[in-house]
C-alpha cells in the first residue's frame, strides 16, 4: 500500500490503496461514486465504464496502476441532474433507461467513439456497442438517444 | 426520486410524519419511531388507512407501499395512482417502497401482480380512496355542508361557494385513524388527469447522470467487504477449510463457515477477493449430472408430481376417430436471469438486532428468512429494499441477502456481500425451469381441431424461500436448511373451476371442470396434464415462469396444426378462439402489420436466398392476467443459419392503462428479451458443474445487434380491471420467431434457443 494520486472528476484524490486494486474498487468503495457499477467483473459487460482520457474503459479489468496520471471521467463527471450532459440528456428524453445499471457503459462507450468519430455511420456505432450488454433490452430507445447525439456531433 | 435527492436525503425530506423513521436507516437502524406514527413493524396494519398514507406538515402526501421497483416503472406508476386519488401533483406524493419497519406487507413484487394489486380496488389504490373522502368528509364538517358538495384539486377540498381548505389545515401530522373503506370509490379513468397518461420514469434523471442509489451503492459505517466461495460441483459437501491458506493477506477479518457455507470478510474489496481465490477448501466430489445432450430424455424417465388441469374424459375416443393426428414435442433449456450486476446486499447484524439492505423482491418474506438464519426474532430483523441491477425474477437478490446476514453476524460488523459473475451464474440465481412439452391434437377431414392433450413436464427445485423455506435458494441450502421437497403423486381428477396460472392448458381449449369453463377456446375435448420433476439445478421465476414455456409449444403446435390444414394462421386461430379480448388483440395485431391472409410456407422462397417469413403467436396470460398477440417478421440465412428479425407488430390489451409510456418501455424491452432468450440463451454444463458462467457462454444478444422495428398497439379498456403488463409481451416471442422461421423456409424448430446449427438442422429436416 501507499498513497497514490488520482484525477478523478476533475478532482484529484489520494487514495491509500494497493496498486494493483481495480480501478472500480478505487472508484466505488474509496470514493463513492455511483456511476461505474460491478457488472462482472470480467471486463464483459461494460457496467464499469469510465473514460480515461476521452477513451472508454473497463474500469473492472484495470489496476489502478495503469491509470498514472490519466484524466477519468464517470457518468457523474459528464453532467449533472440539474445539467445533464447532452448525451445524458438524449438518454432521458428518449426515456432509454429501465433498471438503469448498465448505462455507464451504454452512454460513455458512444459518447468516446462519437467524440473520436463524430461522422461516424449508424452500422459503425453499432459495431462499437458489441460489447456492451443491456439486460432490460432498451436496445430500441438507447440506439435512438446516441443517434439523437450523434446527430448533434454532426452539427 | 424526482430531484437528484439521494435516498436519504429524500426520506430526510420527505416530511414531518415521516422524518422519525426517514432518518433512521443509517442512523439507528432498529429505534422506535420508524413507521408512520411511530409503527413498530409488527404494527404496521394493511387494514388501516395510516399505513399506507400520511399528509404531512408541507402538504406533501406520502405513501407507503409493499410493491417495489426494479426499473420495471411501478414507482413512477404507484406515484401517479397516489396522485390521481389524492388530487394532488405528482410531484407533491412521496413514494416509499418496501421496508418491513415502514410500508405494509404485501408478500413479493412479482408475477405481474402489482398493478392487478394495487390498481384495482384493493391495495395502494384503495387506501388512496379512503384518504380523499375522509378529506373531503372532514371539510363537510369544518363547512357545515355535505361532501358530496364538495371537491378535491391540488390539494384543497373545495366548497361551491369558493370557500376551501388545504389538506395540510385539515390532517398535518395527525392520523387519519381510519380502517380502508372497501366502499371508498375510486376516481374513474373518465376522471383521470395524471393516471392514465405518459409520464417519463421519475428515476430517469438520476440514473442518466449516475447518481441514482444501487444497493451497490449503500455505505454503512464500519463496513466491511465480504465475497463467498461456493462448492466447485453440485451437491459437493464440505470437507475441509485450510485457514492458514490466507493467513498472509493484509485486511483479511475472517473466514466464516457454516456447515456448506464458506465465506470471507476482509477491510477491502480487494482483499476479499484475494482471500475467497486463495482459500484452500476441500469439498466431496458432488452427486454427478445428468447429461445435458439427453436430459430432455431425462426428464421424462424421473418421477413426478402429476396435476390434471383439465380432462374431459373423451380424448382418447376422439383422438382415435381423428382423420390425422399431429404430434410433436418442444423443449425449453434453463435459462438465467442474468442481471447484468452481480447481486449485492448488506447486512449490519448486532447482538439483538440486524438490518439488511437488500435488492430483494420480497422484503417481509426475506426478514422471516434472515431472522431464522440468524436466530434472531423476526422484528427484530429489519429488510430494506434497495434496487439492484434488473431481476427479471428470483436472480441472485434473496440468496446474496442471506449471504450478507451470516457474513456479519460472524464478524459483528456490517458487511457488504457481493457475488461474483462466476457466483451470481453458477451459485447465485434460481435458473428459469427446463421443460419438455408433448403435444397432441386430433383433426376432422376439413383440418379443424377436435381434441388436444398437452403434457408438460417442468423441472424445479426450491424456489421462493416465502416465509419458512430458506432452503429454497443456495445460501438457505448451504447453510443447512432444506429446499421445498418434490413428492410424487400422481394425478387426480380436476376440482374446482380452471387456475391457468402457469398457462399450461393451451388458449384455443374451452378448459371446463364440471360445467365451469374458465378456457378461452372453443376445442372440447381436452385434457391437460402436468409433470413436475426434481431438478439437478435450482429453480425459481424467471420472467413469464412455465407460462413462456408452455406458451412456447402451444402457440407453435397450433402453427403447426393451422399448416397441416393449409390455413392463415390467424384466421385459423380465430375460428378456434372464444375469448373475446383474446380475438380483439388477434385482430388488433393483424390489422396493424397488414397481415396478409394465406397458408405459411412463404412460396416464392428459392433455395440460397435469404428467406423471409412471418409468424403470430397469442396469449392470455395466466389465463386472465393480460392479452398479447405479436406478429414477428424474420429473415432466414439458410447457409449460415443465422436469424434476423426485422419488425415486431404487437397488440396488448392489459385493461385500463396507468402509465402508456412505462407500458411501451416494458413491451419492447420484453419482446427483445424475448429474442434472446429464443435465439441464444441457454445453461450449460458438464459432468458436475454449470459451465455457462460468464457472458462468453452464456449467449444474451449485444447492444450491437440489428434492432428490428417495434410497433405497439396499446387497447385501453376503462370497463375492466387492471392487468399486469410486464410480462405478457415475452410470454409469445419465441412462438411468434418459430413460426415466423417455419413461414419463410418450412422448417420447424422446436427447440430453443434457435441457435444457428439448430436452424440449419431443422431445414435439412423440413418435410
Amino acid at each position: 500500500m501507499g498513497t497514490i494520486s488520482l484525477r478523478v472528476n476533475g478532482a484529484v484524490h489520494a487514495v491509500d490503496v494497493d496498486p494493483q486494486t481495480p480501478l472500480l474498487y478505487v472508484l466505488s468503495d474509496e470514493l463513492r461514486l455511483r456511476g461505474p457499477k460491478f457488472g462482472c467483473g470480467l471486463g464483459q459487460c461494460g457496467a464499469c465504464t469510465v473514460l480515461m482520457d476521452g477513451r472508454a474503459v473497463r474500469s473492472c479489468v484495470l489496476p489502478l496502476s495503469g491509470v498514472n496520471r490519466a484524466e477519468i471521467v464517470t457518468l457523474e463527471g459528464l453532467g449533472t441532474s440539474d445539467k445533464p450532459h447532452p448525451i445524458q440528456q438524449a438518454f432521458i428524453d428518449e426515456e432509454a433507461a429501465q433498471c438503469g445499471f448498465c448505462l455507464s457503459g451504454v452512454i460513455l462507450t458512444a459518447k468516446a467513439f462519437l467524440d473520436q468519430n463524430p461522422k461516424a455511420t449508424d452500422d459503425e456505432i453499432r459495431q462499437e456497442l458489441g460489447g456492451v450488454l443491456c439486460r432490460c433490452f432498451v436496445h430500441v430507445r438507447m440506439f435512438k438517444a446516441i443517434q439523437r447525439y450523434a446527430k448533434t456531433r454532426r452539427l | 426520486m424526482t430531484t437528484g435527492l439521494s435516498r436519504r436525503d429524500f426520506l430526510a425530506r420527505s416530511g414531518a410524519l415521516v422524518v422519525s423513521f426517514g432518518l433512521a436507516p443509517m442512523l439507528e437502524p432498529l429505534a422506535s419511531g420508524q413507521g408512520p406514527f411511530d409503527t413498530h413493524p409488527s404494527h404496521i396494519d394493511p387494514a388501516k388507512l395510516d399505513s399506507w398514507i400520511a399528509v404531512a406538515g408541507d402538504g406533501f402526501v406520502t405513501a407507503y407501499t409493499g410493491k417495489c421497483d426494479f426499473g420495471q416503472g411501478i414507482y413512477t406508476a404507484q406515484t401517479q395512482l397516489v396522485a390521481e386519488e389524492l388530487c394532488v401533483a405528482l410531484d407533491r406524493v412521496r413514494l416509499i417502497q418496501c421496508d418491513t419497519s415502514v410500508t405494509p406487507d404485501q408478500g413479493t413484487t412479482s408475477g405481474s401482480q402489482s398493478t392487478p394489486t394495487n390498481f384495482n380496488n384493493s391495495g395502494l389504490a384503495q387506501a388512496a380512496a379512503t384518504a380523499r373522502e375522509a378529506l373531503l368528509k372532514m371539510a363537510a364538517q369544518r363547512f357545515g355542508v355535505p361532501a358530496s358538495q364538495l371537491t378535491a384539486a391540488n390539494g384543497y377540498c373545495s366548497a361551491i361557494n369558493g370557500r376551501r381548505v388545504s389538506y395540510r389545515d385539515l390532517v398535518a401530522d395527525k392520523r387519519f385513524n381510519l380502517t380502508v373503506d372497501r366502499k371508498a370509490k375510486r376516481r374513474t379513468p373518465g376522471e383521470w388527469t395524471v393516471l392514465g397518461k405518459p409520464v417519463p420514469s421519475l428515476d430517469a434523471r438520476e440514473l442518466a447522470t449516475g447518481r441514482f442509489e444501487f444497493v451497490h451503492n449503500i455505505y454503512v459505517a464500519g463496513m466491511l467487504h465480504g465475497r463467498l466461495v461456493r462448492p466447485p460441483a453440485v451437491g459437493a459437501t464440505l470437507v475441509s477449510v485450510d485457514g492458514s491458506s490466507v493467513r498472509g493477506i493484509p485486511g483479511l477479518v475472517k473466514v466464516v463457515v457454516r456447515k456448506n457455507f464458506v465465506g470471507v470478510v476482509a477491510e477491502k474489496q480487494m482483499q476479499a477477493v484475494a482471500a475467497a481465490g486463495q482459500l484452500k477448501v476441500v469439498w466431496t466430489s458432488g452427486i454427478g449430472l445428468p447429461a445435458q445432450q439427453e436430459f430432455y430424455d431425462y426428464i421424462r424417465k424421473q418421477p413426478s408430481r402429476d396435476v390434471l388441469m383439465v380432462d374431459s374424459q373423451d380424448v382418447d375416443q376422439k383422438l382415435a376417430q381423428a382423420a390425422t393426428v399431429l404430434k410433436s414435442t418442444y423443449c425449453h433449456p434453463y435459462q438465467a436471469h442474468g442481471s447484468i450486476g452481480a447481486s449485492c446486499a448488506v447486512a449490519d447484524v448486532q447482538a439483538d438486532r440486524a438490518t439488511v439492505w437488500s435488492p430483494t423482491q420480497s422484503v417481509y418474506p426475506t426478514r422471516q428468512g434472515v431472522a431464522t438464519l440468524l436466530g434472531l426474532p423476526v422484528d427484530d430483523v429489519r429488510v430494506i429494499f434497495t434496487r439492484g441491477a434488473g431481476c427479471y425474477g428470483l436472480n441472485g437478490a434473496d440468496t446474496v441477502s442471506f449471504d450478507a446476514a451470516l457474513l456479519s453476524q460472524a464478524v459483528g460488523r456490517p458487511v457488504r456481500a457481493q457475488l461474483s459473475r462466476q457466483d451470481e451464474m453458477a451459485w447465485g440465481e434460481n435458473y428459469g425451469s427446463a421443460c419438455v412439452i408433448e403435444q397432441r391434437a386430433g383433426v376432422d377431414p376439413t383440418g379443424e381441431i377436435i381434441a388436444w392433450h398437452c403434457e408438460p413436464w417442468a423441472v424445479s427445485l426450491g424456489g421462493r424461500p416465502g416465509y419458512d423455506r430458506p432452503g429454497n435458494v443456495i445460501t438457505g441450502t448451504l447453510a443447512g436448511y432444506e429446499p421445498h421437497p418434490i413428492t410424487p403423486q400422481a394425478a387426480s381428477r380436476p376440482t374446482g373451476e380452471l387456475d391457468n396460472g402457469n398457462n399450461a392448458v393451451p388458449s384455443y381449449v374451452v378448459g371446463c371442470i364440471g360445467d365451469r369453463c374458465r378456457g378461452t377456446g372453443s376445442i372440447r375435448s381436452e385434457r391437460v396434464l402436468t409433470h413436475t420433476v426434481k431438478s439437478p439445478f435450482f429453480t425459481g421465476p424467471l420472467r413469464s415462469p412455465l407460462r413462456l414455456q408452455n406458451t412456447f409449444a402451444h402457440e407453435c403446435f397450433m402453427d403447426e396444426l393451422s399448416a397441416h390444414a393449409k390455413a392463415d394462421p390467424v384466421a385459423y386461430r380465430l375460428r378456434h378462439l372464444r375469448d373475446p379480448r383474446l380475438i380483439a388483440v388477434v385482430k388488433a395485431a393483424a390489422q396493424a402489420a397488414k397481415w396478409e391472409a394465406r397458408q405459411s410456407l412463404n412460396s416464392e422462397w428459392r433455395r440460397g436466398e435469404i428467406a423471409t417469413g412471418r409468424g403470430i403467436a397469442c396469449v392470455a396470460y395466466e389465463g386472465d392476467n393480460g392479452y398479447v398477440a405479436l406478429i414477428a417478421e424474420v429473415e432466414v440465412h439458410p447457409e449460415s443459419g443465422r436469424i434476423q428479425a426485422k419488425r415486431f407488430v404487437v397488440a396488448q390489451d392489459c385493461g385500463p392503462i396507468s402509465n402508456p409510456a412505462g407500458v411501451r418501455n416494458q413491451i419492447e424491452g420484453g419482446i427483445l428479451q424475448g429474442m434472446s432468450r429464443a435465439l441464444g440463451e441457454e445453461v450449460t454444463w458438464d459432468d458436475r458443474a454449470v459451465t455457462s458462467t460468464s457472458w462468453t457462454s452464456y449467449h444474451s444478444l449485444r447492444l450491437g445487434i440489428e434492432v428490428p422495428v417495434i410497433e405497439s398497439v396499446l387497447i385501453n379498456r376503462s370497463d375492466v380491471e387492471a392487468t399486469g403488463a410486464g410480462e405478457t409481451a415475452i410470454t409469445v416471442v419465441a412462438a411468434a420467431i418459430g413460426n415466423a422461421i417455419f413461414d419463410a423456409t418450412g422448417a420447424r424448430l422446436r427447440q430453443i434457443p434457435f441457435t444457428p446449427g439448430r436452424v440449419k438442422a431443422a431445414y435439412d429436416a423440413r418435410g
